[in-house]
């Protein structure tokens, strides 16, 4: 997704005035005339300035030739590449909502599958792949790192 | 020899050491023989693993998988043309039409050979300019250091990339990033919102891990670009001819070490932009430019040594001043603060042996990516034909469990993904990641030194400028900021 440098522009302009304002409130060091608000601060300008240049030259670059405000990517009109991202989407957040409750072989496994079969990986071969996969993972972070990687619903048979 | 050296030796030559040497050797081929995966990434994704070992076992690990990643993506590049990593992308036409013509193993031997050399190059002007830059450093004030910081930001987002008015974006951004949480000099609690978990900050590994792995998977995924297809026909012995060529090239040799480690010592500038300009110089001074193109080892040999010599160069500011020379080291420094062997002149004085096996490793790796880069070309075609659609979603799972490793937080997986979409969004837009990885790594440190030295002067800036180091760096530093404006009213 490609924004024309114009709305980035915008876009920063009123962040570093948020910025600007919300650094307002941090206190400075007991005693001193500096503190937490000076590098924020400094940033903010800094985004300001940066973002009027943007926001100028897009509107100059739309005004000589005319492009969008937004483009959107090829990919937005493929339905496969579409579905693609939203698999990818998908997968990360059953991860962080599920990997507590069902374990993470089980939400492994499925995480891979699924991403491996929207990148065109016939069933057959995705499913063995992603649990071996997932258990090679497995016993390199819990095994060998002791990374507590949860057990979920498959605490039972925990090895 | 010092007890210092002996030291060095016995913690390199330590077998658990040996082990994970070889190891990472081999994930450093692979990763930079599969296109799409870069030496940048293979670093973020050794990070978690090497968040378990003792520090020079971690060092050796991302030395070697960084040193034999840069050498191993000329392989995809030869023979698919498709670069392996970015820093192989410069002569990856030319190592193609190498191979079209039938001298791959030149191609790929060259690549080998003289990266190996640029890669030792890089070392002894490691092994004599850090010690020799650290204690000129001793000297420093926060002044000084704040600086140098200045100067090293600067230059990552005016020399090394092509918007630099995009590149300040994301520094500014990085820097914000780094000024979350309390780790500030009044320990204010910043930009939390009442989140418990941005108390201490956001992780530099999630960002990392994200900005440079997870954005490489989103592409590939939404891509969805064919299998290449590999250049049929046998690869002879690739050893054969190289002293020919060392003979025929010393210059180029020579010249590709020297400008490779001098981009690579420049912050924000790395392997890839040493490539490039190392290729450029190589057509410019060439006695048959115009061969160029046409499947001509001159361009190979000159900036095959320079991508490597550039990964040692990197390390001289990363180790004296704690200023990343790109963005592996970035994430090296990283891994160095979390194995409290901070980065600065006093780690050259107080711990000697650390950095002399820093020194070892580096020839070791240069060394055994020899014999190790000759294998690796010998099973190429079997590594080319790894299916991607299997290899990215295993990558992504190892690097959700990565992010997690670090502190067993499913924050940090958020802020990992997070960063993986941003960075993707922000790349597509022409806006550079490299700032804002560097924003960062060096957040905490300038705003440290700023506001100590604002303390010490009494809110004073021209105290910024009063002693002679400070006032020259400050000055090179301006400098670097006017350029442009400087070159636009010079044109006129």
């Amino acid at each position: 997704m490609k924004f024309n440098d114009a709305v980035w522009g915008a876009g920063m302009v009123v962040f570093a005035g948020a910025l600007l304002w919300y650094v307002q409130g941090f206190p400075t060091i007991p005693g001193q005339k500096v503190g937490p608000a000076v590098l924020p601060g400094a940033l903010a300008v800094g985004f300001g300035v940066c973002g009027a240049i943007l926001l100028v030259r897009g509107l100059r670059e739309r005004a000589a030739s005319g492009v969008a405000w937004i483009e959107w990517p090829e990919w937005f009109g493929s339905m496969p590449q579409l579905r693609a991202f939203a698999v990818l989407v998908a997968v990360n957040v059953l991860y962080l909502v599920a990997v507590d409750r069902l374990g993470f072989v089980i939400v492994g496994t499925i995480y891979l599958a699924a991403l491996m079969m929207t990148l065109r990986v016939r069933a057959s071969r995705a499913l063995p792949i992603a649990l071996v996969m997932t258990l090679v993972i497995h016993y390199a972070f819990y095994k060998l790192l002791k990374v507590p990687l949860p057990w979920g619903v498959l605490q039972a048979i925990a090895w | 020899m010092s007890s210092a050296w002996l030291q060095a030796f016995q913690m390199v030559f330590e077998p658990y050491n040996i082990v994970v040497m070889l190891g990472a050797s081999l994930f450093g081929l692979f990763v930079g023989a599969v296109p799409g995966l870069t030496a940048t990434m293979a670093t973020a994704l050794l990070v978690p693993v090497t968040f378990f070992m003792a520090p020079i076992p971690a060092i050796a690990a991302m030395v070697t998988a960084t040193a034999m990643a840069i050498f191993s993506g000329d392989i995809p590049g030869c023979l698919l043309r498709m670069p392996g990593t970015p820093a192989s992308a410069a002569y990856t036409d030319e190592a193609y039409a190498m191979t079209r013509k039938g001298m791959a193993e030149i191609a790929l031997g060259a690549g080998l050979v003289f990266s190996a050399v640029g890669g030792l190059f890089g070392t002894a002007v490691l092994m004599v300019a850090a010690p020799t830059l650290a204690d000129f450093a001793l000297k420093f004030s926060s002044f000084e250091y704040f600086w140098l910081v200045l100067m090293g930001l600067t230059c990552a987002v005016f020399i090394s990339s092509d918007k630099p008015l995009k590149g300040l974006v994301t520094l500014f951004l990085g820097l914000l990033i780094a000024s979350v949480g309390l780790n500030n000099p009044a320990a204010y609690a910043r930009f939390t919102f009442g989140n418990t978990e941005l108390l201490g900050g956001i992780g530099l590994v999630p960002v990392m891990i994200g900005a440079f792995a997870v954005s490489e998977i989103i592409r590939y995924v939404v891509d969805m670009a064919p299998e290449a297809l590999i250049v049929e026909g046998h690869i002879g012995n690739v050893f054969k001819g190289m002293w020919r060529l060392a003979v025929k090239y010393p210059m180029q040799i020579l010249r590709g070490s020297v400008l490779g480690t001098i981009v690579g010592a420049l912050p924000g500038a790395g392997a890839d932009i040493a490539a490039w300009m190392s290729y450029a110089m190589s057509k410019k001074f060439s006695k048959e430019p115009e061969k160029f193109g046409t499947g001509h080892v001159e361009g190979i040999v000159e900036s095959g040594s320079a991508n490597n010599s550039a990964l040692a160069g990197a390390w001289i500011p990363a180790l004296v001043f704690g200023i990343p020379g790109d963005s592996i080291t970035a994430i090296v420094i990283g891994v160095l603060y979390m194995k409290n062997m901070n980065p600065g002149p006093t780690l050259f004085t107080v711990n000697p042996q650390n950095i002399y096996a820093v020194y070892l490793l580096f020839i070791i790796a240069n060394l055994i990516m020899i014999p190790l880069g000759f294998l690796c070309i010998k099973v190429a075609k079997r590594i080319l034909k790894v299916p991607r659609d299997v290899l990215m979603p295993v990558i992504l799972l190892f690097c959700v469990v990565g992010a997690f490793a670090i502190n067993n937080t499913a924050f940090d997986i958020g802020v990992m993904l997070i960063a993986g979409l941003v960075a993707y969004l922000l790349e597509q837009n022409g806006f550079p990641i490299t700032p804002l990885i560097l924003g960062v790594v060096l957040g905490g440190m300038l705003e440290e030194n700023l506001v100590s030295s604002l303390i010490k002067s009494d809110g004073s800036l021209l105290a910024f400028f009063g002693r002679p180091i400070a006032a020259t760096l400050g000055g090179l530093t301006f400098a670097i900021w006017l350029w442009p404006l400087g070159r636009k009213l010079l044109r006129r």
